[in-house]
């Protein structure tokens, strides 16, 4: 049976009908986890929307996501989700673009677009040729950068608090007060990019390698004390490091001093630990 | 006086106009970003002439938390909290789409308790969230006492949030490969008891007070009326699309879970007006009983999360008892689980609309890209021109009509 997301009704041939409806404007066609994804021409966006809107009926536009691939050559990818709710069926039209080349605006086709391109133009920075109103969004007003881009920082730049001092909120570089943890859970036998501990020498021809000459013996302690090569003990509390006893109850040694009582482990009392429920 | 005669007989001086020669300049006004109206923080940004609204300019993105990309870098089980956050009334509603994207990236089956478990629960959410909305729109609109009654219902709902889940708001409940834990056969039997007595009983008292009331009629009757052609250009869906007049309901047209066993209705409006979108909300409360009893009959015994050990860690007491079972329990939870490449998106029925997730993964343990798409973006876009010609006071009626919550709009 398989997953049970949306049952998306299978059109037959749709694949080829809307091939053979884009013709050259057409790229690319995958067909992944009953999903169909068309990428098109940059150029003739607009005129491949109007040709699914009106001819292939989808009539509505549901989403428009961007996604960064900073490897490839153009590196941003706007994604747009159709919806025919005469057919019921999805698809998506993928055009590929980067920072400099902008994108055919469809907010002539859908009003609806006017928001969901300043949303990848905010997070992004592609730009959207044709929106009149391409504004920032969701961001802070006066934001600089593009906040989605893979290489953006994920605690961003710039903090702001509200200043008793200045009496008003300050914009101030980001200090963390702790790093953001970020875990590497790639098992060691899956190509993890460090060399383990203890395996130094795993990249080393096989064989008895040729062993390193012996580092020469320490030089040995002369017999007589000497100043500074003393091995350290601690026979006086002095020693320790710990410093004067800072409690004055502490010192008290006194038999009438208040005795706290010791805490003893119960040994037993782990083992009888209620089992946590399941 | 002389003066003052030649004025009112308008025979004024070009040089000297008088007050009422001088032409008037719009009113811009601020509407929020701190308004009990506004529904969290939102800022309008309205033009008048007079009292009416010539244009409206949103301002959203006031509560914007980087919530995608806070997901990017988390793994598949540690960013589903985040989406119970987005709308904080719903959260159930938010989680369903998450996990049946990773679901159908995975190809993992459910079983069948758990879909009937998520049904019965998402449909829980849509009473609660619709609790909420018809209460607050009433209450923009003038009207106390409907919003005090229907608050007791959602009450009740999040106290049967918490006994399933430990949580009264956010629940986490929905996990990828079924539901977290089983529900108690008490708690079932309660919520059974609550959909034949409590709710009826409170929910009707309210409507009773509000539907056929003359001043609420006269607040929303032909207030912002949609045609299905700009219903479908502005992107709506949910009751938005249905008070518009077309049919459009994915629990119905693409049923996910268990969905296509129900027998329900969909409600749809005939005067496209925020009247409408008010009684396609009231009848969905109805049909979302409806369903919640179908689901108390027919769910089966069984499981409730798949057993694929690779996606879904085992229970705490199996993993005091199975060296395998542990080794799971860690690495699930430490590392997560990977999910092949590809990418989805899937959209469902939450009770303001189609909430869609767009999943791009990599194969690793962290999602690529998620993209959320919120109901109230669309929806709050089309605030231009469904206030343009409408009176200031229409705005709260507008904006209650629509249902928008700012965790999930602005993300």
């Amino acid at each position: 049976m398989g997953h049970s997301a949306p049952r998306i009704a299978t059109v037959e041939g749709i694949a080829d009908e809307i091939g053979a409806l884009l013709g050259s404007m057409l790229v690319e066609t995958v067909d992944h986890a009953d999903e169909l994804s068309f990428t098109v021409v940059r150029e003739d966006l607009a005129n491949a929307m109007v040709a699914l809107r009106d001819m292939a009926h989808y009539q509505q536009l549901m989403e428009i996501a961007g996604v960064d691939y900073p490897d490839r050559a153009e590196r941003f990818e706007v994604c747009y989700h159709l919806l025919s709710v005469t057919r019921n069926h999805r698809i998506r039209v993928k055009v590929s673009t980067d920072e400099n080349m902008p994108v055919p605006t469809v907010t002539h086709i859908w009003p609806v677009a006017g928001w969901l391109e300043r949303e990848v133009f905010d997070m992004y920075g592609v730009v959207f040729e044709g929106n009149t109103d391409l504004r920032r969004i969701l961001t802070d007003y006066g934001f600089k950068g593009h906040p989605q881009r893979k290489d953006f920082p994920l605690t961003g730049y710039v903090e702001m608090w509200y200043s008793e001092e200045d009496k008003r909120v300050v914009y101030k570089p980001v200090k963390l007060a702790q790093d953001f943890r970020s875990f590497d859970f790639m098992s060691p036998w899956e190509g993890a990019q460090y060399v383990l501990p203890g395996d130094e020498k795993a990249g080393q021809a096989p064989g008895a390698p040729t062993p390193a000459p012996a580092p020469p013996p320490p030089p040995a302690a002369p017999k007589g004390d000497a100043k500074g090569d003393t091995p350290k003990t601690t026979e006086k509390t002095s020693d320790t490091g710990a410093g004067a006893p800072a409690d004055a109850k502490a010192a008290d040694k006194s038999p009438d001093a208040p005795v706290k009582p010791e805490h003893h482990t119960d040994e037993g009392k782990g083992a009888a630990k209620p089992e946590d429920k399941a | 006086m002389a003066d003052y005669l030649d004025e009112l007989d308008h025979r004024t001086d070009a040089a000297d106009p008088a007050y009422g020669d001088t032409e008037i300049q719009n009113y811009t006004i601020n509407f929020g970003p701190q308004h009990p109206a506004a529904h969290g923080v939102l800022r309008l940004v309205m033009e008048l002439d007079g009292e009416i609204v010539e244009r409206c300019d949103p301002h959203v993105g006031l509560l914007h938390r980087g919530t995608e990309k806070l997901i990017e870098y988390k793994t598949y089980l540690q960013a589903l909290p985040y989406f119970d956050r987005l709308d904080y009334c719903s959260p159930l509603g938010m989680e369903h789409s998450y996990v049946l994207a990773v679901e159908k990236l995975l190809n993992l089956e459910v079983p069948l308790r758990a879909q009937y478990l998520r049904v019965f629960f998402a449909e829980l959410t849509r009473i609660c969230n619709h609790m909420l909305n018809l209460g607050s729109h009433v209450m923009d609109v003038g009207a106390m006492t409907p919003n005090l009654w229907l608050f007791e219902i959602r009450e009740d709902c999040l106290n049967f949030f918490e006994r399933a889940s430990g949580a009264r708001m956010h629940a986490a409940y929905f996990r990828p490969g079924g539901v977290h834990q089983d529900v108690p056969l008490k708690l079932l039997t309660d919520i059974a008891d609550w959909l034949d007595t409590r709710l009826p009983r409170l929910f009707e008292d309210a409507m009773s007070l509000v539907v056929d009331n003359r001043i609420f009629k006269q607040r929303n009757v032909d207030i912002a009326v949609v045609s299905k052609e700009d219903a479908l250009k502005w992107g709506f869906s949910g009751p938005m699309i249905r008070g518009s007049g077309i049919p459009w309901d994915i629990r119905k047209a693409q049923p996910y879970d268990v969905y296509d066993r129900m027998d329900f209705d969909v409600p749809v409006g005939t005067n496209f007006d925020c009247y409408d979108r008010f009684m396609v909300r009231v009848e969905e409360v109805r049909q979302s009983a409806r369903i919640m009893k179908q689901c108390l009959n027919e769910m089966p015994e069984g499981p409730v999360a798949s057993f694929d050990r690779k996606v879904v860690p085992p229970k705490r007491g199996e993993m005091k008892r199975s060296m395998e079972a542990l080794i799971h329990h860690f690495k699930l939870y430490t590392e997560g689980f990977h999910v092949p490449a590809g990418e989805v998106y899937v959209a469902t029925e939450s009770p303001k609309g189609e909430f869609g997730v767009y999943l791009v993964a990599d194969g690793s343990n962290k999602p690529y890209r998620c993209k959320i798409r919120p109901t109230a973006f669309s929806h709050l876009q089309a605030m231009d021109f469904m206030m343009k010609g409408h009176m200031l006071a229409d705005t709260t009626a507008v904006l209650g009509a629509m249902d928008i919550v700012f965790g999930e709009c602005d993300r």
